[in-house]
């Protein structure tokens, strides 16, 4: 492993994206920084904008309205980069896959590197997809 | 060439001091959220990872765009060697006029930066980021005008040195002020919190620098961390009398970023009129009394 990947598996930024979720997972994300799970520790904080992230985050459905928006959002990324689904709507649908906005899941609009199911994933479910994403990386 | 040889001092030092500074303000900012933090090696991290990362040019931007952040950067380094040198190198001559000419750059590259990226968000910041600086830079300029009125020279090496013989500017009603005005201003400066309205991430994503990816955000970064060092560190011996004692300038230092960091977690954002009322009213106020009282001796 190379200095530069090595400083990448310390430094992650992310840049959170909202398809139509119902907001629960997006909570769950926030509490990730919060003081009980503080990600800052090992330098994960969120980017105001996509130039600036190395993983785009991902939660809800990805809707018809959205579809175009996640792949130029995704294409805008500078690489090496990295996309992470969160929630069960972002990793097949849930219980909207049936529903007339569906447009996903995520993995048919871009490739995604790491699911993490649940609805809403707790925080440590989150922070263990993220250490997963880290594997990855190694 | 003895200058060069300043500049490449400086780069080291306050590369070094800039990546402690940034993360001591990450580290302070989490304690004082009850968090843990980063370690102590983390915006050193940050910075590498951006080396490797792609660079991402808009087909909008203009060519100031790859050149906004060097400028930025050498700015910061010359402001940097300049106070190097007033402080260890007697007899120089380093004027303290020049040296606010230069701590006006890293804004400016800022705003060339924001303005070259054609985002619309991004000149949205531009036109903060310009309020902002004619707002600071008033009250910043008449509270260093402060110890030039006691001591009645602008050469830095010189303002330096007599605060050895006559005590600490801060020692006086009139520094004391210039000095806390100062300290306010500086935050506007390096864009601390209640004055953070150009980049306010939450608000206009990130603003002035909302195009940046890669080395070229990196370096906008290091240009940061660098600046914060460099008027730090300009506080510390233009206000404190730095140069009495190495280990007294290193605690004048921590205390100062403490203050700052203190500063940024307890203060909500500002709207940008909110800002400039505060820098052309209040602060701009205050200076001049301060200056009033120089002349009064006091």
């Amino acid at each position: 492993m190379n200095l530069l990947t090595k400083a990448l598996t310390k430094s992650l930024w992310v840049f959170h994206l909202s398809t139509g979720s119902c907001n629960n997972c997006d909570i769950e994300i926030l509490d990730c920084l919060t003081p009980r799970y503080d990600v800052e520790r090992f330098g994960i904080v969120l980017a105001g904008s996509i130039k600036h992230a190395d993983v785009l985050l991902v939660t809800g459905i990805g809707t018809r309205k959205n579809a175009k928006r996640i792949q130029k959002l995704y294409q805008q990324m500078p690489k090496p980069g990295f996309v992470v689904a969160i929630g069960a709507c972002s990793c097949s649908g849930g219980i909207f896959r049936d529903g007339y906005p569906m447009a996903g899941p995520i993995s048919s609009l871009i490739p995604v590197d790491v699911w993490i199911p649940g609805c809403p994933p707790k925080p440590e479910a989150i922070i263990a997809g993220l250490v997963s994403l880290l594997g990855k990386l190694k | 060439m003895i200058f060069l040889l300043w500049l490449l001092v400086s780069l080291v030092v306050f590369f070094g001091l800039g990546i402690i500074t940034g993360w001591l303000e990450r580290k302070l900012t989490a304690r004082l959220q009850w968090r843990v933090g980063p370690p102590w090696w983390q915006n050193l991290a940050d910075f590498v990872k951006l080396l490797g990362k792609e660079v991402v040019v808009p087909e909008t931007a203009t060519s100031f765009f790859s050149l906004a952040p060097v400028i930025g950067l050498a700015a910061v380094t010359t402001a940097g060697a300049m106070i190097l040198l007033a402080a260890f190198q007697p007899g120089s001559s380093v004027d303290l006029i020049v040296l606010i000419y230069i701590l006006v750059l890293p804004s400016l590259s800022l705003i060339l930066a924001g303005a070259s990226s054609g985002n619309p968000l991004a000149s949205v910041g531009v036109a903060r980021e310009l309020k902002l600086m004619l707002g600071y830079e008033l009250p910043f300029i008449l509270a260093l005008l402060v110890p030039v009125v006691k001591a009645g020279t602008t050469n830095l090496g010189v303002l330096f040195r007599l605060q050895l013989a006559q005590g600490m500017t801060v020692g006086s009603i009139s520094g004391l002020l210039a000095f806390g005005v100062a300290l306010l201003t500086i935050q506007g400066k390096i864009g601390g919190v209640p004055f953070d309205v150009s980049e306010a991430e939450t608000e206009i994503a990130s603003g002035l620098l909302i195009e940046y990816s890669g080395l070229l955000l990196g370096i906008f970064k290091l240009t940061r961390w660098m600046l914060t060092a460099v008027a730090v560190f300009f506080l510390v011996f233009y206000f404190w009398a730095g140069l009495s004692r190495v280990p007294s300038a290193i605690g004048k230092y921590l205390l100062i970023v403490i203050l700052l960091v203190l500063i940024k977690n307890t203060n909500p954002r500002l709207r940008i009129d909110q800002a400039m009322k505060f820098f052309w009213g209040w602060l701009t106020g205050i200076s001049v009394t301060a200056i009033l009282f120089a002349y009064l001796g006091w």
